[in-house]
C-alpha cells in the first residue's frame, strides 16, 4: 500500500511517499529531507496528532481573550472536544507565559498553556 | 526636540528584531514608535503554531514568538512608545508622532528603520460586483475580532483567497462553531503554505476551488450568499459554471500589499513590483540613513525570515549611526534583477563594499515548479546554482551569495528558474 | 402635531428642512434609513454642474444654474469642503464639435458664467493624462466638487440645530388625509402634520400614491462607479465629460473633493421594481472601463478602492417635479429630483420654502436661527501648532484611529455626538472618513466600533454597518456573552 501526503512539520512541505510493505507491514518513507519527516509520515499513519491554538476566556485583563495552545500535539480525533473543554475553563490574570492554563487535557497527559503574559487590571 | 541614535517606526517583529540587534552592536538610545496598544504587532492576533522554527529552533505561536523579543527589549531597556503615530517622516530624518499623552512631538534621529508592515488588500483592489454589505471582512481583520477582541464575525463562511491568512482562518472558524463551506483560488495554485492547506483544509474537509472566484456578492444590509464561477486561463468567468453559497460571511485572502506612505511621503523610491522600498544589501533606502525591513520591504510568509532580514537592517543601522561614511551608493553597485521565473528580488542592489561575507537574496518565483533550479548569474555567466525539488509563489527563497563570488563589475546580477532539462 | 413633516432626509429633504429652519415652524424629517442621506445622495457623481446642458426653458435647468451660484455661501455657512475645479466637455470627433457649440449657446441661454472653448491643445496643457486624440472641450469654471452626503449631513445637523426633529429607520408605509392634516404611518408609530413635503427620492411617486394618484412614475436609473486611491489624486484635475448622448452625461473621470478619483456612471435604466438594486455588475464596470478608455487611457485601476452603484430618480415627465400636489393641498411634492439634483438643492430648497410661504403667507421667522455649522476639526488638515493645541484641549485628537486618512479619535466622537450624528460604521465613514481609505476600514474597524460602543452605551454586536439588518459580529466566542470578561 502506498500514501502520499505532505509533510507538515515545517514550512518546507516536503511531498512524502509512504508505502507499507505487504508481509510485515513495515513502513517506508520516501521524499522527506529531514528525519522529523519521516517520523511524521508514519505517525499520520499511525496516530495522527495536531497541535491545539486556540483561546480562551480571561478575565481581568485588558484584553478579553487569551490565546493558549497544546503544550504537545493531541490526538486529531480529539480536537473538537478539547476545544469544548478549553471553552469552558476561564482563567484570571494575571498570567504568564508558558502558565499551565489545563493541565492533563481529556486525559491526554498533554497540557493548555498560555501564548503571552497578560497582566492585571 | 528629541534626539534618538535609530528610531525604529513599528513595534511587530520586524521593529522588534530591528532594535534590539541594533542594540547588541552597540546603538545607544534607540526608540520604537508603536501605534497599537501594544508591542508585537500582526503577532498577537497570529495566535497559530508555526512561527519560530528557523530562529529558534522550535515552533511557536505568534504571541510567544512576539513575547520573546518585547522580553529582550524590555531587558535591554529600550525605549518605547505605544499607541502613537508617526504623522510624517522627512528626508533629513526629523520624525513627527502625534499620541494623546504629549500630543505632537518632532524627533530627530541619526537613523530611521522602517517597520510598518504591510495591510490586506480590499474587495474593492479586485472590484468584485454586487452589494455592500456587512459580512465582508478581510481575513486579518476577522483574526482580530476572532482572537484578540473574542467575537465570531460569522456562522457560514466563504473564503476568497487561499493566502496563509485565509487558511489559517478557515480552520480557526470552524474550531469556533462556524461552517466554512468553501476556500475559492482564482489562480490554478493556492498562495498559502502547504502545511497550511493540509493542516487548515484538509484536516476539517473544507474544499480548496482552485480557479474559481467569487462573481457577484449577494444581501443588501448582510452578506446572503456569493456567487462562485471557474474561470478560464486568463482568469476570466468562465459563463455556465456559476455555484451559489449561501452564507452571512465571506472572508478575503487576497493579497497584503507593504505600507508606504510615510516612505512615499519622505521620497523614497518604491519598487513598483514589490510596492516596498527599493534597499541595497544593508536594507538601506534611497535615502542615506533610512533602512527598511520586513513586510513593509516585500512580503514574507515566514516571520522567521522578517527577523533575520530585520536583524539585519539593525545591524546596519548600528554601524551607519556610528559611522555615517558606511551609506550606501558609495562603492561598486551591482543592480539585481528578476529574470524568467522570478517575480523579484530582494534586495534590489548590492553594495560591495557594505556587505561581508556573503549576501542573501530574498525573490519569489512566478509559479509553481518542479524539481527545478535558481541560477545566479553575474553579467551573464552563471556563479551560483540551486537546485529544488518544489517552488511555488506562496514560498520565499532565500539564496545566499559567497562575496568571493561577486566580481567588482558593473553588471547586473539575475536569477532566473531552470527546468532540470534546462528549459524554463 | 407638527407644522411639517418632510419625507426623506438624503441632501434635497434635509436641504429643504433646513431652508424651513429659517421659521417658526415644527418641523419632523422622516428617513426610512438607519442615518440620513443614505439613499441616492450617498452614490453619485459628487460633482456640482455648471449648468449648460439642460433645456433653457427646464425646471431642471434654471435650479441648476440658480443652486451652482449659491453653492460658496452654502457650503461656507455649514463647513462643508467645495471646490470649485471647472469641468470640461470634450470632443473627440469634428461631428462633436458642434455639439460643443450648441452646449455652449444653451449655457449662454440659461446664463452659465464664463463658458469658453478650448482648442485640443489648450486641454492638453490643463490635462496632460487625457488621450491625445481629443479635439476640443467645452470649459465651465464654475463647475465644482462637493461631497453630497457631507453636505446632506450638514444641512440635516443645521436644521436640527435649528430645531427641526429627525426620525430615523422610519418608513413611510401609509398616509391618512384627516381634517387639516396627515397622519403618516410607519410600522409602529404615528406622525401627524399639517404639511407634507415629499422628498422620498425613487420611492417619491409611491408616497405620493398613499394621497392621490400619482400622475407621474419614478424609475431606478442605475449608475455604476470606481472609486480610486488618492494615490491616483492629480490624474485629472477638472471633471472631464465626453459628449453628452440620449442616456445622460455620459462617463465622466473626476476628482473628488478629498483627492481621490471617481470613474462612472453608467446608465441602465431599471424596472420600476429594482429600487434596491444599489448592486454593482462585472459586465457594466467592464462597459466603464471600456467607454472611460476613449477619453482616457491610462487609469490606474490597480488603486481602485471601491465600487458602488446609485440609483437615479428619473421621473416620467423628464424634468424635476416641485410643486405642491393639484389634488391634494399642503402636500407637496420634490419629486425626479435626477441630476443635477445635487447642484439645485440649495435653489430648489428655497424653492420649496417659497411654495409652503405661499400657502401659509403669515408664517413667523424663527428669532434664533442661526445658519452657521459649528465647524468640524480636521486633524490631518491643521499646521503642527494648531494640531498641538488641539490635543492640548482635548487629548483625544492626540490618538490617531485611522492611519489611512489620518483621523483622529476626537473627530470620530464629535461626528457621534453631533445632531444628526453617526451611529453605524457606514455612518462614521461618511462624517469623518475612516474606513474611506485604502485599508477600507481593516485596521480601524475595531477601533471605531469600541468608540461607538463606548460613545453610545452599546454592545460590539449591537453595531451596524449600514442598516438594522446589516450587524457585523454575531457573537462572542466561547459562548461568552457580552460582559464575560468584566
Amino acid at each position: 500500500m502506498t500514501k502520499e501526503m505532505v509533510c507538515i512539520v515545517c514550512p518546507m512541505g516536503c511531498r512524502l511517499t509512504v508505502t507499507s510493505a505487504d508481509d510485515t507491514g513495515t513502513l517506508n518513507v520516501i521524499g522527506n529531507q529531514c528525519k522529523r519527516g519521516e517520523a511524521y509520515a508514519i505517525e499520520e499513519m499511525t496516530n495522527p496528532t495536531r497541535m491545539l491554538p486556540t483561546t480562551m476566556i480571561i478575565r481581568g485583563s485588558l484584553l478579553k481573550r487569551l490565546p493558549v495552545r497544546t503544550e504537545k500535539p493531541i490526538p486529531k480525533e480529539l480536537i473538537f472536544e478539547a476545544m469544548k473543554k478549553i471553552d469552558d475553563v476561564v482563567v484570571e490574570a494575571p498570567i504568564k507565559r508558558g502558565d499551565v492554563v489545563i493541565s492533563n487535557l481529556l486525559g491526554t497527559g498533554v497540557n493548555v498553556i498560555a501564548s503571552r503574559s497578560m497582566k492585571h487590571i | 526636540m528629541t534626539q534618538y541614535d535609530i528610531v525604529v517606526i513599528g513595534g511587530g517583529p520586524a521593529g522588534l528584531a530591528a532594535a534590539v540587534e541594533a542594540r547588541e552592536q552597540g546603538a545607544k538610545s534607540i526608540l520604537v514608535i508603536e501605534r497599537d496598544r501594544e508591542l508585537g504587532g500582526i503577532l498577537q492576533q497570529c495566535i497559530h503554531n508555526g512561527f519560530g522554527l528557523r530562529v529558534f529552533n522550535e515552533e511557536l505561536t505568534g504571541p510567544e514568538y512576539a513575547e520573546r523579543f518585547i522580553d529582550e527589549l524590555e531587558a535591554m531597556a529600550i525605549e518605547y512608545l505605544l499607541d502613537t503615530m508617526v504623522l510624517e517622516i522627512t528626508q533629513d530624518r526629523q520624525i513627527i508622532i502625534s499620541n494623546s499623552e504629549k500630543g505632537i512631538q518632532i524627533i530627530n534621529a541619526k537613523s530611521i528603520v522602517l517597520a510598518m508592515g504591510c495591510r490586506e488588500r480590499t474587495r474593492g483592489a479586485l472590484a468584485i460586483p454586487g452589494y455592500r454589505p456587512a459580512g465582508v471582512f478581510n481575513a486579518g481583520t476577522a483574526q482580530r475580532y476572532i482572537n484578540v477582541e473574542g467575537y465570531m464575525v460569522g456562522k457560514r463562511v466563504v473564503i476568497l483567497g487561499s493566502g496563509d491568512i485565509g487558511l489559517i482562518m478557515a480552520r480557526r472558524m470552524t474550531l469556533e462553531g462556524a461552517q466554512v463551506l468553501a476556500v475559492a483560488e482564482i489562480m490554478p495554485f493556492s498562495g498559502g503554505l502547504t502545511r497550511n492547506i493540509v493542516q487548515c483544509l484538509d484536516d476539517y474537509n473544507i474544499p480548496l476551488m482552485l480557479s474559481h472566484t467569487i462573481t457577484a456578492i449577494k444581501g443588501k444590509d448582510r452578506v446572503e450568499g456569493v456567487v462562485i464561477q471557474k474561470v478560464d486561463q486568463k482568469m476570466q468567468p468562465i459563463p455556465g459554471t456559476e455555484i451559489e453559497y449561501k452564507c452571512d460571511t465571506i472572508l478575503l485572502s487576497v493579497g497584503l500589499i507593504p505600507e508606504n506612505e510615510l516612505s512615499r511621503k519622505a521620497g523614497i523610491a518604491i519598487d513598483p513590483v514589490t510596492n516596498g522600498p527599493v534597499v541595497n544589501s544593508n536594507m538601506e533606502t534611497t535615502i542615506p540613513g533610512i533602512f527598511a525591513c520586513g513586510n513593509v520591504v516585500h512580503v514574507h510568509d515566514l516571520v522567521d525570515f522578517v527577523t533575520e532580514e530585520s536583524r539585519h537592517a539593525g545591524n546596519a543601522a548600528a554601524k551607519y549611526v556610528m559611522d555615517e561614511s558606511r551609506s550606501n551608493h558609495k562603492g561598486t553597485v551591482i543592480r539585481t534583477k528578476a529574470e524568467e521565473g522570478v517575480g523579484y528580488i530582494v534586495p534590489q542592489q548590492i553594495d560591495m563594499d557594505s556587505i561581508d561575507g556573503k549576501v542573501a537574496l530574498f525573490m519569489r518565483v512566478r509559479n509553481v515548479y518542479h524539481n527545478a533550479s535558481l541560477s545566479v548569474k553575474l553579467g551573464g555567466v552563471e556563479i551560483k546554482r540551486v537546485k529544488h525539488r518544489h517552488l511555488a509563489p506562496g514560498e520565499m527563497v532565500r539564496v545566499d551569495i559567497d562575496k568571493q563570488l561577486i566580481k567588482e563589475t558593473q553588471a547586473e546580477m539575475t536569477v532566473s528558474v531552470v527546468l532540470e532539462e534546462g528549459r524554463v | 402635531m407638527y407644522d411639517i413633516a418632510i419625507i426623506g432626509a438624503g441632501v434635497i429633504g434635509s436641504a429643504v428642512a433646513r431652508e424651513l429652519s429659517r421659521y417658526a415652524l415644527k418641523i419632523v424629517i422622516l428617513e426610512r434609513g438607519n442615518d440620513v442621506a443614505v439613499g441616492t445622495t450617498k452614490a453619485n457623481s459628487a460633482i456640482v454642474h455648471a449648468g449648460y446642458d439642460a433645456p433653457a426653458t427646464s425646471l431642471k435647468g434654471k435650479m441648476n444654474v440658480k443652486g451652482n451660484a449659491m453653492y460658496d455661501e452654502v457650503c461656507q455657512a455649514l463647513d462643508v469642503p467645495f471646490k470649485r475645479v471647472g469641468s470640461l466637455v470634450v470632443a473627440q470627433h469634428d461631428e462633436e464639435l458642434e455639439t460643443l457649440e450648441s452646449l455652449l449657446e444653451n449655457g449662454k441661454l440659461l446664463g452659465v458664467p464664463g463658458l469658453e472653448i478650448l482648442s485640443g491643445d489648450a486641454v492638453a496643457a490643463r490635462e496632460p493624462n487625457l488621450n491625445q486624440s481629443i479635439k476640443a472641450a467645452l470649459y465651465a469654471p464654475t463647475a465644482g466638487i462637493v461631497e453630497p452626503w457631507e453636505l446632506a449631513i450638514a444641512y440635516c445637523e443645521n436644521a436640527m440645530d435649528n430645531g427641526v426633529s429627525l426620525k430615523l429607520n422610519f418608513e413611510v408605509k401609509g398616509i391618512d388625509r384627516k381634517a387639516g392634516c396627515f397622519e403618516i404611518h410607519s410600522k409602529d408609530e404615528t406622525v401627524t402634520a399639517s404639511t407634507v413635503i415629499n422628498a422620498a427620492g425613487v420611492y417619491a411617486d409611491a408616497v405620493y400614491n398613499m394621497v392621490a394618484d400619482s400622475h407621474f412614475t419614478i424609475k431606478p436609473r442605475r449608475g455604476q462607479y470606481y472609486l480610486l486611491d488618492k494615490e491616483a489624486n492629480g490624474l485629472v484635475n477638472h471633471v472631464i465629460f465626453p459628449c453628452p448622448s440620449k442616456l445622460g452625461k455620459g462617463i465622466l473621470v473626476a476628482p473628488t473633493i478629498d483627492g481621490n478619483v471617481l470613474i462612472g456612471p453608467d446608465s441602465q435604466d431599471l424596472t420600476p421594481f429594482d429600487k434596491e438594486a444599489t448592486n454593482t455588475t462585472g459586465d457594466r464596470l467592464q462597459y466603464i472601463r471600456e467607454t472611460a478608455a476613449a477619453i482616457c487611457e491610462v487609469v490606474p485601476y490597480k488603486l481602485n478602492i471601491t465600487t458602488f452603484a446609485g440609483l437615479r430618480a428619473e421621473p416620467s415627465t423628464g424634468d424635476f417635479i416641485i410643486e405642491e400636489s393639484m389634488e391634494v393641498k399642503n402636500f407637496i411634492n420634490v419629486a425626479g429630483i435626477k441630476s443635477p439634483g445635487l447642484s439645485s438643492a440649495p435653489a430648489i430648497a428655497e424653492r420649496v420654502a417659497s411654495i409652503y410661504l405661499d400657502i401659509n403667507p403669515n408664517t413667523a421667522e424663527n428669532p434664533a436661527f442661526n445658519p452657521i455649522r459649528r465647524p468640524r476639526v480636521k486633524f490631518a488638515d491643521m499646521t503642527i501648532e494648531a494640531k498641538q493645541e488641539m490635543i492640548e484641549k482635548d487629548p483625544r485628537y492626540g490618538r490617531i484611529i485611522c492611519r489611512c486618512e489620518m483621523i483622529s479619535e476626537g473627530e470620530i466622537i464629535d461626528a457621534i455626538h453631533r445632531n444628526a450624528g453617526g451611529r453605524t460604521l457606514n455612518g462614521i465613514k461618511r462624517r469623518v472618513r475612516p474606513g474611506a481609505g485604502r485599508c477600507q476600514g481593516g485596521f480601524c474597524g475595531p477601533r471605531v466600533m469600541e468608540i461607538l460602543t463606548r460613545e453610545l452605551s452599546l454592545k460590539m454586536t449591537d453595531i451596524k454597518q449600514e442598516g438594522l439588518d446589516s450587524y457585523i459580529l454575531t457573537g462572542k466566542t466561547k459562548r461568552g456573552d457580552e460582559d464575560d470578561a468584566i
